[in-house]
């Protein structure tokens, strides 16, 4: 088994000392290791932290190979400090039954470069009307905990109730997208002043906080986990903070891009900034980060969502909602966290390693950085600057809203159980 | 000038005045018996049309010819949304056959925009209406409409400061409403919007004007009162209970029309919707100016190609035609 040493790191940007890994797992945590034949990297100036775990991410793979695929999406996961992802079942097929998860769980072993873990649909085709096999999807080689039909709202009032219900058997949770559908017939962006300017379909904050709001009583009743996914709006944060303090057991992430952008962006019309939930204004970006900091949101997750250029390059009403973000997410949470002074790197850890891990029950992920747990590591070098160049990304995708813009910080090193996925900033 | 006309609110005030005195110079051509300048032969102007729209693609056919420039019509009917790139297709291929400036309709907002900004075409275009976002000429039409009615046809140079016009209707989907609002506000008129709170934009609070819901009050003080066109498939997404309550609210008929002042004006992008939103009595009667908004279309959108494309002389010579052949 080959040992390395990773000499000289901040870890989790506290006090630098050296971290040994033998085989699987850290050897040791100390200063003044000693190197014996190890492999030594020279980590000083950078930040050690666990490897980030991505609770939200879209492979693609099967159904939009030329979008992502398992293979690629992983390779910009490692690039990214990730070694865990979760992939959402909006694939063709949809991943609803055992035997698309066990797919692409394997491809995932396959890869090599980040654990992939299936969240199975919660209902038939996401078509929110028949659950779908929680249970056997869940008892399958993938071990579905997380179960989302992403992309869609599970609107259906009982459905939700049902799901909610349902996975308790086995410590499910389920992933809400919340999203009214009769609120955001023909949206493409936020509704308010720039979408009024615009003439753009307006997609109100009401349809989300609705949702959200009926989701934790629905959690509450029932006595389940509710995670929201992707909070873009100031209310829905109010909302959370409300149920978080009433007890309900409801977590909530935040992507890196509704911490940076806002609709003043669309005045370009560029489809590059077409997501969904689409961005919000100034006042709720700010509200987000109070709420990420403050724990209100729980974790940061990408929402990672690869388009090809043709889907992208044509008029707003034509083109594909979403934007790739596993391997800007870092430097976006550097920018808008820690260089404001909200979050200190032990706070980044947790909102996208350790919390992460612990709401997906990622196994062996998201673990302190100590001797006897699993080396899945990530080296940062903070003091990196430098222009977002997409040509360079991993992903099959380039759909990216920070081409050309200055962002800080550089993953150097990815570890994946001891192994090395990514050495300065070059995938292995 | 700018290269492109892509929204009323790109336009400065100076740019719109310029506009309109062209437009004016325009107007005096197509009065003359041989009505057609030679300001754009040779060049090649393709009206591209994604959406149905024949009146205004007839207008600008009009106006294109008038200049003597070749025209090329393009309809690609409904096929762009479902299929994301064929906007882009067609730009290139428009790009190759070397056309000197494109006139677009496209029901995507931003359309235009995109295709003047993309990169994946260089010659000027000319947003001729996209989704509900801008028809900068019909608004340049209408302003010119109400100059000519409201200051007088000797206004060159003039904006419309002091004007207090009205819009009535379905804002929310309405590009004319928007264009308008620009526009007007650029010009120094005073905007009223009236509209049921449910056609009323999220937002609307930050426009350049002012909002109500009572025609009446609004229609005391209005110079010129422009009615919206409400579409028929909003009736069943619950914008307002019935066609009779609508028009009881919202409508133009005589009555109402009596309440404005003397030299008040009535208009309407057409087509109209007789009954519901406007009376056959308002319609027909000489305050409405459908008719010459129609014909004044023709004469901005010369204005427009001409500007965009001929450069900043002026179209016809300066001398004033003082035969007043014309009157
Ligand atoms: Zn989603």
């Amino acid at each position: 088994m080959s040992t390395i040493l990773i000499r000289g790191a901040k870890v989790l940007g506290g006090d630098v000392q050296d971290v040994l890994i033998d085989g699987e797992t850290i050897a040791a945590v100390g200063t003044g290791l000693d190197a014996g034949d190890a492999t030594v990297v020279d980590a000083e100036g950078q930040i050690l932290l666990p490897g980030l775990v991505d609770l939200h991410t879209h492979l693609r793979e099967p159904g939009r190979e030329d979008s992502e695929t398992v293979l690629t999406g992983t390779r910009a996961a490692a690039r990214g400090g990730y070694t865990s992802v979760f992939a959402m079942a909006n694939t063709f097929p949809v991943a609803d039954t055992a035997g698309v998860v066990e797919q692409v769980w394997r491809l995932g072993r396959e890869s090599g470069y980040c654990d992939v873990q299936p969240i199975g649909a919660v209902t038939v085709g996401l078509e929110g009307k028949q659950l779908a096999e929680l249970g056997a999807m869940h008892d399958s080689a993938a071990g579905v905990t997380v179960f989302s039909d992403d992309g869609k709202c599970v609107h259906d009032a009982v459905i939700m109730r049902r799901a909610l219900e349902y996975v308790k058997a086995f410590g499910g949770v389920v992933a809400q997208h919340a999203q009214e559908p009769r609120l955001t017939e023909g949206a493409q962006m936020n509704e308010g002043v720039v979408s009024a300017e615009l003439g753009l379909g307006g997609w109100p904050a009401v349809a989300e906080e609705s949702i959200i709001a009926r989701d934790v009583l629905l959690a509450e009743h029932v006595g389940s986990r509710v995670h929201i996914c992707h909070l873009s709006t100031a209310g829905s944060v109010e909302i959370v903070r409300w149920a978080k303090s009433r007890g309900i057991d409801v977590t909530a992430e935040v992507t890196p891009h509704h911490l940076l952008l806002t609709d003043e962006l669309v005045r370009s019309y560029n489809p590059v900034y077409k997501v969904n939930p689409p961005l919000r204004t100034e006042k709720d970006v700010m509200a987000l980060r109070e709420a990420l900091a403050d724990g209100t949101i729980d974790i940061v997750a990408t929402d990672h969502a690869p388009h090809p250029h043709e889907d992208k390059d044509c008029e707003w009403a034509a083109a594909a909602m979403g934007m790739v973000g596993l391997e800007t997410a870092l430097s976006v949470v550097q920018h808008t966290m820690v260089e404001t002074g909200l979050l200190d790197w032990a706070g980044v850890a947790d909102r996208m390693a350790h919390k992460p891990a612990e709401i997906g029950r990622a196994q062996g992920h998201g673990r302190p950085v100590s001797a006897g747990e699993p080396a899945n590591l990530t080296l940062v070098d903070p003091a990196y600057r430098g222009e977002v160049n997409p040509a360079g990304f991993a992903s099959r995708s380039r759909n990216t809203p920070y081409e050309g813009r200055e962002l800080p910080g550089r993953v150097t090193h990815t570890f994946l159980r001891g192994r090395a996925t990514l050495v300065d900033g070059k995938l292995a | 000038m700018m290269r492109h006309l892509i929204s009323a609110a790109d336009l400065t005030r100076d740019d719109a005045v310029l506009i309109l005195d062209t437009t004016e110079e325009m107007a005096r051509v197509s009065d003359r018996p041989i009505k057609k300048l030679p300001a754009l032969r040779g060049r090649t102007i393709c009206n591209l049309f994604f959406e149905d729209s024949t009146r205004t693609r007839i207008s600008f056919e009009a106006a294109e010819k008038r200049l003597s420039a070749d025209v090329i019509n393009f309809a690609a009917k409904g096929s762009s949304v479902s299929k994301g790139e064929s906007l882009k297709d067609t730009a290139q291929t428009l790009e190759a056959m070397g056309v000197d400036a494109v006139v677009i309709r496209h029901s995507a907002s931003g359309a235009p925009y995109r295709l003047a900004t993309s990169g994946w075409i260089d010659a000027p275009v000319i947003n001729a209406g996209d989704g509900t976002h801008q028809h900068p000429t019909q608004a340049l039409l209408d302003a010119f409409t109400m100059r000519r009615r409201l200051v007088g046809e000797d206004a060159l140079g003039q904006d419309l400061t002091g004007k207090r016009i009205t819009l009535v209707g379905d804002v929310l989907h309405s590009r004319v409403a928007r264009s308008n609002v620009d526009l007007l506000h650029t010009l120094g008129a005073d905007v009223t919007l009236v509209a049921p709170p449910t056609l009323l934009p999220v937002g609307v609070e930050h426009w350049t004007c002012d909002v109500s819901y009572d025609l009446d009050a609004v229609l005391l003080k209005s110079d010129a009162v422009m009615m919206l066109r409400v579409q028929r498939e909003r009736m069943n997404a619950a914008f307002f209970p019935t066609e009779r309550e609508y028009s009881r609210r919202y409508g133009l008929d005589g009555e109402r029309m009596a309440k404005m002042p003397e030299h008040g004006i009535v208009m309407h992008p057409g087509p109209m919707v007789r009954g519901m939103e406007i009376t056959a009595e308002v319609a027909d009667s000489d305050r409405c100016t459908v008719v010459e908004q129609v014909a004044n279309g023709v004469h901005t959108r010369m204005a427009v190609l001409y500007l965009l494309l001929g450069g900043n002389e002026p179209a016809v010579s300066h001398a004033r035609p003082t035969d007043s052949e014309n009157k």
